[in-house]
């Protein structure tokens, strides 16, 4: 492994390679091979049950992967050692609710558990870390507040700052919008396009939000009943014939030249 | 302006709650003893101007009172803390070695070997706490199965049911194998089934404690892991827990806890599922001192529910675990229907 720029520009920072996946009988993914370079912004999107989710867990670690099918800087994901991985990577569940009243501090401070050894108390660095990454996402405020009874954008919010304090390469996170309003979409991805830019973080997201995903990604994966229909830029990707296929509706695109955003209106009959 | 925000736990707080429920350990055992039918003077107990078979008070205190109130203390401290961590494996605050049918696995199994006259010491452990580790294990895993989703998810509702179930039939097993029994025999499985902490002594209670020892020990260590599991596997695997050797761990040391005491003292109902609930309530979920904290909770609340049964309808005696089931049902409605 090398940390030199120019090896990371060949080669992909996490890569599936043929990836399949079935839970029990039923296939999920089907042979897909993508490849995510470091610092890359990335959406997956797709209709409901195309099989984002299980392909962001996939590459999370939460699920078990065949053998060789997903390589982490070239190496199979599955010789990383649990906390080795939880370093590198990180993932961010879609909905979170507690069944016991862990403080949004606590939450926060989970993300530190890589970095733990048992038996022992979190450190003053640990505590600043945790510091940090609530004003990045300004969830200092509600610390000492139950995470239970915070709303469901102060909640994403919250878990991408216990994701920060993870400090890992790549962030996974599962819908992170699709249950919020306008200006809480626009804060989370704004915090994420933030992390991206500075701290050079890699970021994939699971999106429904077909015009948020153009504006803020650098690059659409589009999946349709467990395959891969094709990515590139949002402009490849987003196009008619593409969307009116892998949807099934009628759709009209309107381009935004300023910020290259597509905007995708379903046409009614 | 400083980035620092104050630490929730840091080992000045945390010592100093131990010590708050250390403090009140104390004063249970303490003032404990003093409590019963027959009142007893403490300094004729400990003079030494009567020889000690003479000496009655003496005799109450330390044969009588003493290793009972011992027994309290390990067998509440055991059950509260395989309470809690039931609770954090299974995300569910109903779930509890009771209401799990894990305590009746645990009865299962030591009914078994007293039929089989099993009661002799194996490699320094004896042999009926054993059996009630196994069949309390046993009983974790087929709950633990039988009710988790593909998701990994554990619905109150079928959680409850699995524990009924549990509880029905490893109860059934108990009545085939007591019907079956001759006469000597049936007497000490019904004496052992009632629940109680009337006959024992200081070697029974020592017989117990390195398991309960091994147990809780191990459970400390794999705290933090426990906290993230109670936040949800997959957020926990995400964070670099190894959810399946933990919960593995976690269900295993319950249980050897659980079956421990039980063995000993009997199915006793609803201690495990009561008093986590009271102390999160006043030091919050974190297990890191939810664990020792429910512990000595657990010791004073059961050595004190004992004390209770011995007095209130004195010269006779209520057990224990019908003091326990009295306050837990009530407890036991008001959680379901605040889970609503």
């Amino acid at each position: 492994m090398t940390t030199q720029p120019t090896a990371t520009e060949k080669n992909p920072l996490l890569q599936a390679r043929n990836l399949s996946f079935a839970y029990d009988q039923e296939l999920v993914l089907k042979n897909i091979s993508l490849n995510i370079k470091a610092g890359e912004f990335m959406a997956v999107i797709g209709p409901n049950g195309s099989g984002k989710s299980t392909l962001l867990k996939l590459l999370g670690g939460i699920l078990e992967p065949e053998k060789h099918s997903i390589q982490l800087e070239n190496c199979d994901i599955l010789d990383f050692k649990k906390k080795a991985l939880a370093t590198m990577i990180s993932w961010i569940p879609q909905e979170t609710h507690l069944a016991f009243p862990f403080k949004v501090q606590d939450v926060v401070m989970m993300g530190r558990h890589p970095y733990l050894s048992p038996l022992t108390f979190e450190s003053e660095n640990d505590y600043e870390i945790v510091a940090r990454a609530m004003e990045l996402t300004e969830t200092r405020q509600f610390a000492e507040r139950n995470f239970n009874e915070i709303s469901g954008g102060e909640k994403q919010r919250v878990l991408i700052a216990s994701a920060i304090a993870q400090d890992p390469r790549v962030m996974l996170l599962d819908e992170p919008t699709s249950a919020l309003d306008i200006k809480y979409q626009v804060d989370i991805l704004s915090i994420l396009k933030r992390l991206n830019k500075d701290k050079g973080t890699t970021l994939v997201l699971a999106m429904h939000d077909l015009h948020l995903a153009s504006k803020f990604c650098h690059r659409l994966a589009l999946l349709k009943e467990g395959k891969l229909v094709c990515e590139g830029t949002p402009r490849e990707v987003l196009t008619k014939d593409i969307l009116e296929s892998v949807y099934g509706i009628k759709v009209k695109l309107f381009f935004n030249d300023q910020d290259g955003s597509v905007l995708v209106s379903p046409e009614l009959l | 302006m400083s980035t620092f925000i104050p630490p929730s736990m840091n080992s000045k707080n945390y010592f100093g709650i131990i010590l708050l429920f250390s403090i009140l350990f104390l004063i249970t055992l303490a003032v404990a003893p003093l409590i019963g039918p027959t009142r007893i003077d403490l300094f004729k107990a400990l003079s030494s101007d009567v020889s000690f078979a003479d000496n009655v008070d003496a005799n109450i205190l330390f044969l009588a009172r003493l290793p009972r109130i011992f027994l309290g203390a390990v067998t509440g401290a055991s059950l509260a803390v395989a309470g809690a961590v039931f609770q954090a494996l299974l995300r569910n605050d109903l779930a509890a070695p009771f209401t799990l049918g894990v305590s009746s696995g645990a009865a299962l199994g030591a009914v078994i070997a007293i039929s089989l006259n099993l009661d002799f010491i194996f490699l320094g452990f004896s042999t009926i706490p054993l059996a009630a580790f196994l069949g309390a294990a046993g009983a974790m895993f087929l709950v633990f199965s039988l009710v988790r989703t593909r998701h990994g998810d554990f619905p109150t509702t079928v959680l409850l049911l699995a524990g009924v179930t549990a509880n029905f039939f490893f109860a059934s097993m108990v009545m085939f194998i007591h019907y079956m029994s001759d006469f000597t025999q049936s007497f000490q499985i019904v004496r052992w089934l009632m629940g109680g902490l009337d006959i024992t002594d200081y070697k029974t209670v020592g017989s117990i404690l390195p398991m309960v020892v091994i147990g809780v020990g191990g459970l400390m260590y794999i705290a933090r892991d426990l906290n993230l599991i109670s936040a949800g596997a997959d957020s926990a695997l995400s964070r670099g827990v190894d959810v399946a050797r933990t919960q593995k761990a976690g269900f295993i040391l319950a249980s050897l806890v659980t079956g421990s005491v039980v063995a000993i003292s009997g199915p006793i109902g609803f201690v495990g599922l009561i008093v986590p609930h009271i102390v999160r309530l006043m030091v919050g979920p974190d297990l890191r001192l939810l664990i020792p904290t429910s512990m000595l909770f657990g010791a004073s609340f059961l050595i004190l529910c004992d004390s209770l049964g011995r007095t209130i309808i004195a010269p006779a005696e209520i057990p224990v675990g019908i003091i326990t089931a009295m306050i837990g049902g009530p407890f036991f409605v008001w959680l379901l229907k605040r889970q609503r």
